[in-house]
Formats: C-alpha cells, sequence, structure tokens
C-alpha cells in the first residue's frame, strides 16, 4: 500500500496523540487511581501504535506496544502509578516524539529503542507475580491462529465448551465475520473498535486472527470473532456496522459438531472462572474496561467518528490563497461602490450595499478558519515546567488561564518559542529554592502563572512568577559591567527603564550559567521574535514579589487597522495598533532641543518626525499650510510624532509583501492594495527612529 | 520567409524599443504586458525602481528600463508598456518605450555581445540579434534586475 499520501495525517495525528499522553500523564501523576485517564492514554498509544504499524514504522509501534502492556498493568491495578512508571512512561513519550520527528524529516527510525523497551518489560515484570496466576490459565486457551481464510472459525475443544456453558446460561453463541472497506487506513484501529463494541454486548470467546495479530495488522480485509451473548444478532450486526469503514458484518449462530447432544454435562463450577478468565485472554483491554467499573462508551471509536464529522484538515497555504481572494474580492468591491457612486447609479449602490455584508461576512468567517485557540502552545508547557521543577529541586504551581483565547495561525506557529524562553526564565531565575522561599514566608510552592486574554484587537499573553523579582541595580550593574551602557547613563535610568535593559542583547542575570538558561540570548531572542510578529514585550517586577513579562501580540498579521495618511501626493498606511493618537499643531508648537525637533505634549517631550524628509517624498506642496497634523505613535516604550499632511482616515488593509527584491527597505513593512487598486506602502513605525 | 520552421535552434524573441533602438528578450522570460498603470514610489529604493504596482492582487516592483541602462529618458506616452518577466522566481515589471512584435531568431544570428554596443553596459547584455538589416540587443536579465546586488539595499 503507497503510505506516502497518508504521512501529513499520520504526524499531526501523532503528534497531537504525543500530546494528549503528555498531559494525561501528567494527569495520571497527580492522580494514581484515575482510570477514566488510564483509558485516554491507552487510546492515544493504541491509536499510535496502530497507526504506526499501518505506516511500517515498527520501532514507534514497538514501542508503543510495549507501554501498552505497561499500562495494561496500570489499568489492572497490578502496577502503581508511581515516579518510578510514570517516568518511564514519560520517557516513552519524549522517545516517541523524537522518532516522529525523524519520521517527518525524512531521516528514519533511527533511534535505539532497545534500552527503553528492555526497561518497559522489566517494569511489567516487576509485579508479573500477581498477575501470573490468572495469566497463564487466560493464555492456553487461544493460541496465535494463522490468519487463514476460512469463513467458519473453528474452535478448540475448551472453546467449545465455554459456548456451551453460555448456551446452559440462556446465552446465545454467534460468529460475527467483519469485512473492512477497501483502502481502510487504520485496520487494526477498526479491528480494535470493532472488538471492543463487541465486547460490551457480550463475552468474546475468540478471534481469528487473534487478537495479537489483530493489531499488528496481520491480516486481510477481514476477520472473525466468537462471541456469547444475550443481545440479538441484528443488534450485533447493527453495531458493528456503526463502526465508520466497516464493508460487511454477517452474524451466524454457532453450531458445534457436537450440538445435537443435548445431554451436555453441566459444566463444572470452575469452569465459570475459567470463562471470565478467556475473556481477558480474548479481548484482553476491553474485558479489563468492564472489570474495572468504568463504563467503556467513550472507547476511541466514538472519538474518532465524532472528530471525523466535524473538522476539517486544511493545509495552511489553501487558507492564505483563500484570505487573498477574498482581500481581492474586497477591493473590487469597492471600485464598483465608487463606480456606482461617480455613476449615480441607485440600483448599483443598493445591490452593493448587499454585497457589502456578505464580503464582511466572508471576511470574519475566513479570519475566523485561520483562528487557533493558544491552548495548542500551551498544552505542552505542564509537562516542560514538570521536568523543569524536578531539575532544579523546586516546586511550581503552574497556573493556566485563557488557553480558548485565538490568534491567529501564524503567530500560534512563532509564539512557542518566546513563551519557552519566558517561562524557564521564571521558573530558573525567578522563583527560588522551597527552603529561601520558606524563609521569606512565602509558601514553598512558586506559583507561575500562564495567562492569554483578549485586548481590543490584541492578545495579550502574560507569564507571571511570584519569585524573587529582578533587581534593577543588578541589572544595571550587570549592563554596565558587559559595556552595553556607561555608568552615566545607568545613573540616569529610572528601576522600569532599568530592569528593561535585561532585553539587550548579550545580557544575562544569571549567577550562575544553568542548562536551563542564562546563556545570554534569551530574553534578546524573545524581544526579536515578538517584534518580528508585530507585537511587544514589556515587563514590571517588584523584589521578592515577582516579576510579570506582558506579551502584546495582533489578532492577525495578514488584515490590521490602518490609518491612512497623505504625505504630498503619496499614501501610506500607519498600524492602528502603534497609534497613540493625532493632534493638530502649528509650525511654532516645534522647538529644538539639540537639533532634533519636538513637541510638548500634555508636559511629555515627544520628538518629532517628518514623513516628508524620512521617504524623501518630492515636494509638490510650495506652501506649508498653518495648520500641521502629528500622529503620535509609540515604539516600545517611546513616543513619536509623525508629520503629515492630510489624515484619510481609518481602513482595514490586507498586508502584502514587497516581494524579494524590496525586501528589507527600511522604514517600509509591506505594501497593501487600496480601494482604487493603488499600492500604499505600509509604514515600518519601530525603524523610524533612525 | 514562407516556409517558417521552428527549430530548437530558435529563440522566440519580445522585441520593444527603448528609445530609437530595438532590444529583446525570451519570450520564456515574459509573463505579460502592461500598459502604463499607477506605480507607487518606494523609498530608499535604487533610482531606477520606479515602484511597485498592483497587479491583480499582487504587488510587483516595476524597473526603468531606460534608467538602468542609462539610457536618456523622455517622457512616457500612449505607447509605454510593462513588460512583466520572471527571473529566478522573481517577478518584475520593466517600463519600455513601446513592444514592437514577438520573433523568431536562429541561434546561429547571436553575437557575443561586444564591449560597448550604444553606451549600455556589457554585463547587462547577452548577445546581439542580426536580422536582416536589423540589430536586436539582448538582455541579461538577471543581472538588469540586480538579483544578488542587493538593490534594496543599494539606495
Amino acid at each position: 500500500m503507497d503510505t506516502n499520501q497518508y504521512m501529513g495525517m499520520f504526524l499531526e495525528e501523532s503528534r497531537e496523540h504525543l500530546q494528549t499522553l503528555n498531559r494525561c500523564l501528567l494527569d495520571l501523576e497527580n492522580d494514581p487511581g484515575n482510570l477514566s485517564v488510564l483509558d485516554e492514554i491507552f487510546r492515544s498509544a493504541h491509536t499510535i501504535k496502530g497507526m504506526s504499524a499501518t505506516m511500517g514504522f515498527t520501532t514507534i509501534a514497538e514501542l508503543t506496544h510495549e507501554m501498552e502492556n505497561i499500562l495494561d498493568l496500570l489499568r489492572r491495578s497490578l502496577l502503581q502509578a508511581d515516579s518510578t512508571s510514570v517516568d518511564t512512561l514519560f520517557k516513552c513519550v519524549d522517545t516517541l516524539e523524537q522518532l516522529v520527528e525523524s519520521v517527518a524529516n525524512n531521516t528514519g527510525e533511527n533511534l535505539d529503542v532497545k534500552p527503553l523497551v528492555a526497561k518497559l518489560k522489566a517494569l511489567g515484570k516487576g509485579e508479573k507475580p500477581a498477575a501470573a496466576p490468572a495469566k497463564t490459565v487466560a493464555t492456553e486457551p487461544t493460541p496465535a491462529s494463522p490468519s487463514d481464510s476460512q469463513l467458519t472459525v473453528k474452535l478448540t475443544d475448551d472453546e467449545m465448551d465455554d459456548v456451551k456453558d453460555a448456551h446452559n446460561k440462556g446465552l446465545r453463541g454467534y460468529e460475527v465475520q467483519v469485512s473492512l472497506r477497501e483502502g481502510c487506513l487504520l485496520k487494526s484501529a477498526r479491528a480494535y473498535m470493532v472488538m471492543s463494541a463487541l465486547d460490551e454486548l457480550g463475552d468474546i470467546i475468540k478471534s481469528v486472527p487473534s487478537v495479537e495479530e489483530l493489531e499488528k495488522e496481520n491480516f486481510e480485509n477481514s476477520f472473525q470473532a466468537i462471541i456469547v451473548t444475550d443481545h440479538e444478532p441484528e443488534k450485533l450486526e447493527a453495531t458493528v456496522l456503526s463502526i465508520s469503514e466497516i464493508e460487511k458484518a454477517v452474524v451466524l449462530p454457532c453450531v458445534l459438531p457436537d450440538w445435537l447432544q443435548p445431554a451436555t454435562p453441566p459444566a463444572p463450577p470452575a469452569a465459570v472462572g475459567v470463562v471470565a478468565e478467556i475473556q481477558v485472554a480474548a479481548v484482553d483491554k476491553p474485558a479489563d474496561r468492564a472489570k474495572t467499573g468504568k463504563p467503556a462508551a467513550e472507547t476511541a471509536g466514538g472519538d474518532k467518528k465524532l472528530k471525523g464529522g466535524q473538522s476539517v484538515r486544511v493545509d495552511i497555504d489553501k487558507l492564505d490563497s483563500l484570505l487573498n481572494l477574498v482581500g481581492e474580492l474586497v477591493i473590487n468591491k469597492t471600485r464598483l461602490e465608487q463606480i456606482g457612486i461617480t455613476h449615480r447609479l441607485v440600483d448599483l449602490v443598493e445591490t452593493i450595499e448587499q454585497m457589502d455584508r456578505v464580503t464582511t461576512d466572508l471576511q470574519t468567517v475566513v479570519m475566523k478558519v485561520r483562528m487557533v485557540p493558544v491552548g495548542q502552545v500551551f498544552n505542552r508547557f505542564p509537562r516542560m515546567v514538570r521536568d523543569l521543577s524536578r531539575e532544579l529541586n523546586k516546586e511550581i504551581n503552574l497556573i493556566i488561564q485563557g488557553e480558548e483565547t485565538e490568534l491567529d495561525r501564524t503567530v500560534i506557529d512563532e509564539i512557542g518559542d518566546p513563551l519557552v524562553h519566558l517561562l524557564r526564565n521564571s521558573i530558573d531565575h525567578g522563583i527560588e529554592q522551597p527552603a529561601e522561599r520558606q524563609a521569606k514566608g512565602k509558601n514553598p510552592v512558586g506559583d507561575v502563572r500562564l495567562i492569554a486574554r483578549h485586548e481590543g484587537n490584541n492578545v495579550i499573553i502574560m507569564v507571571e512568577d511570584d519569585g524573587k523579582g529582578i533587581n534593577p541595580d543588578i541589572v544595571r550593574q550587570k549592563a554596565v559591567d558587559k559595556g552595553l551602557i556607561t555608568a552615566a547613563e545607568a545613573e540616569k535610568m529610572d528601576a522600569a527603564e532599568a530592569v528593561r535593559l535585561v532585553f539587550l542583547p548579550g545580557f544575562s542575570t544569571a549567577e550562575t550559567v544553568t542548562d536551563v538558561s542564562g546563556r545570554g540570548v534569551g530574553m534578546d531572542a524573545v524581544k526579536t521574535k515578538i517584534e518580528s510578529l508585530g507585537g511587544m514585550v514589556d515587563v514590571e517586577t517588584k523584589i521578592n514579589e515577582g516579576s510579570k513579562f506582558k506579551i502584546r501580540l495582533p489578532l492577525t498579521l495578514a488584515i490590521i487597522q490602518a490609518l491612512l495618511v497623505k504625505v504630498c501626493e503619496e499614501i501610506y498606511a500607519i498600524p492602528l495598533g502603534s497609534i497613540d493618537s493625532t493632534i493638530n499643531i502649528t509650525p511654532d508648537d516645534i522647538k529644538t532641543i539639540q537639533n532634533q525637533e519636538v513637541i510638548l505634549l500634555r508636559g511629555q517631550i515627544i520628538p518629532i518626525v517628518r514623513l516628508l524628509n524620512v521617504l524623501n517624498v518630492p515636494d509638490t506642496n510650495a506652501d506649508r499650510p498653518e495648520e500641521l497634523f502629528v500622529v503620535i505613535v509609540h515604539m516600545g516604550e517611546h513616543r513619536a510624532g509623525i508629520i503629515v499632511d492630510t489624515l484619510i482616515g481609518q481602513q482595514e488593509i490586507v498586508i502584502k509583501s514587497l516581494g524579494k527584491l524590496l525586501a528589507g527597505i527600511k522604514v517600509i513593512a509591506g505594501a497593501t492594495i487600496l480601494g482604487n487598486g493603488q499600492v500604499a506602502l505600509i509604514l515600518d513605525v519601530g525603524a523610524l527612529k533612525q | 520567409m514562407s516556409e517558417k520552421t521552428y527549430s530548437s535552434n530558435e529563440v522566440q524573441l519580445v522585441v520593444f524599443k527603448l528609445g530609437r533602438e530595438e532590444y529583446g528578450v525570451s519570450i520564456l522570460q515574459v509573463q505579460e504586458i502592461k500598459r502604463m498603470t499607477d506605480i507607487t514610489r518606494v523609498p530608499h529604493t535604487p533610482e531606477y525602481i520606479k515602484g511597485v504596482i498592483n497587479l491583480r492582487g499582487s504587488v510587483l516592483p516595476v524597473v526603468d528600463l531606460k534608467k538602468r541602462l542609462n539610457l536618456p529618458m523622455e517622457e512616457y506616452t500612449d505607447d509605454t508598456r510593462i513588460i512583466i518577466v520572471k527571473v529566478e522566481e522573481i517577478i518584475v515589471g520593466m517600463i519600455v518605450d513601446a513592444v514592437s512584435e514577438v520573433t523568431a531568431i536562429n541561434q546561429e544570428n547571436i553575437e557575443p555581445p561586444q564591449a560597448v554596443v550604444s553606451g549600455v553596459e556589457s554585463s547587462y547584455l547577452s548577445g546581439v540579434g542580426k536580422m536582416d538589416n536589423r540589430l536586436l540587443i539582448l538582455l541579461n536579465l538577471l543581472a538588469i534586475i540586480g538579483i544578488g546586488q542587493d538593490a534594496a539595499k543599494a539606495g
């Protein structure tokens, strides 16, 4: 089977399941007795196993298989979910992640999982004695049968006894013949779903091929199972058919060779026990689920089906081109509008108004489609924080809020690394050792908060800790020592400014360089990244109370609100996100300080920038008007006033790149197409201050 | 001339005028030919980059070819055209005085560029084509567009 076309699907689903594994293992660690979490872990591991086996990634399949064995022991309470077992499972997930990534990078599964497999096996054996008696009985009656294509399953004597036994108790034996649809992607997963569905209706005596073989996908498109149940055969058939990708299900009553001898001796009392064990052998897991009293209703099958009906995976490129097309449509609509107005075509104007509503809705929907909850990024942090806190012997309580806050996909993809940096910094530098915290009268467990929320057209993400805070004096001293600023400059800075020095390139406040952070690249990289996303990062801190890093990000990178301004004949767009206000001044209001033109605004001195000069605009206005328009913008913590000729108005603009040839022009962040089809350039406010 | 055959030795050229001279570029590099349109000036770029235009929703840079080749400038007329070319995945517009025809020329009739042809720097040329009594100057678009020279930062 050509599996290449499923590669993307495999990778994405595997990553999703690994994410789930990480999350659930954390839950399990905190609540070792939680069986529903164990079930979820099991399902994810099982799906990965099935998928990887289908795709031919045997290493992944092998490792997940061993994991399953351990999970099974855990579920049957034959093994404790203590730190040893959970740690080992975490290690497995890590290794699986690496394996999946190496598959993604086309380097093949070149990791050696043998030590880990051995470890898992040892872990399993450590508890085996308890399980042994049950196991030995269980495994006997079902020898691994080869996947022969016979239509009727041949039963061993023991199995026949079971059927007879059940029959005597008023139950019926049926042979269920299941055929999977041609081209079924995850055969083993489907088989597993069928088996668990059947197991809920009755007891599975046997399957051909055996469950192990089914799991390894050593079968063609069909398999059979013998089940004893008190349900009608129609019910069995309907249940199996309700699972997706099932071609056909045939339910036939079991006919045993010696069926015509009614005088079957009643089974010895001991046999009842054996029946129970056989279930374990035949369909190990589902039977166990039933045993633990946990309703097995939400099997993997149920989840899968729901998902399949509700969402579609779409390549982000397709969404991008969709967005582009919508942008085009909006531009053309504006043109039509202008035609209608200039030619006074009432009918046209009315129609366009209708169209306007539709295009606006369309635009909103397309934008929404590109939005993903930040939870997708946040999900991986609990695991990271757990590992870090162990490594550093600190106790951390990570609190995540607002993970449902949505951001544009492109931003989401980029925001992970900066957040990792900030969290690591908070944990490594911020939170003190438990003893130190106790001495300060704090809770020995440090709080780290990761909060996301909307604020106007922005999304705010905050990383907060209640650690020791950042000492501005130490920061000042370090910055001077490293030659980043002069002592005189340091003198002049207030505490808030001094703390912001941590964002300077080549700054690190950690007294010792640790594995975790403090290589002097952290904060600088964070700042650069956030700014490249059109966002801002700031820090607030109080000694011994903690620090708060606040990231402000635009909702989307593709469409922004902008103020259109005119300088002579040229139109420029200034992103609204960086505008504080607009004011009118007269030329007399402009003063000069050290050859720098400034204005006074509410007691603050604001340097001004003449767009005409910065952009070398050909000056066509001979006489300047008496009144000047100034757009007050902020660049990080600094503010500046931009002098323009006219303010045209606020508008939603679609950001277009200037292309490779013109990339890297200072002051220009991109271009956009106006309603009349003309191109207007977008100012890069951050670069205005030379 | 009635038996026109397109052998592999022939190249098809889009022929255009700059001043009184005729120039040619391979038709395979030409995407389309557009009438003059609004061009938005882009600050801090070399002088020969006239600006950017909107080509069905994409923003494309436009090079004034005469300025690039240091030829005397004239006013734009009704004949002025923008030839959209694609070179190494970069799409650029070139302003020319007029587009005259599409023609085929045999490789044998193309000579390597001489040191100086009518004052145009030879690195911008890829050859000179002879057709009857006409001379076609063939351009090296890669050099003209300035890929690898970092045009944007030069200004």
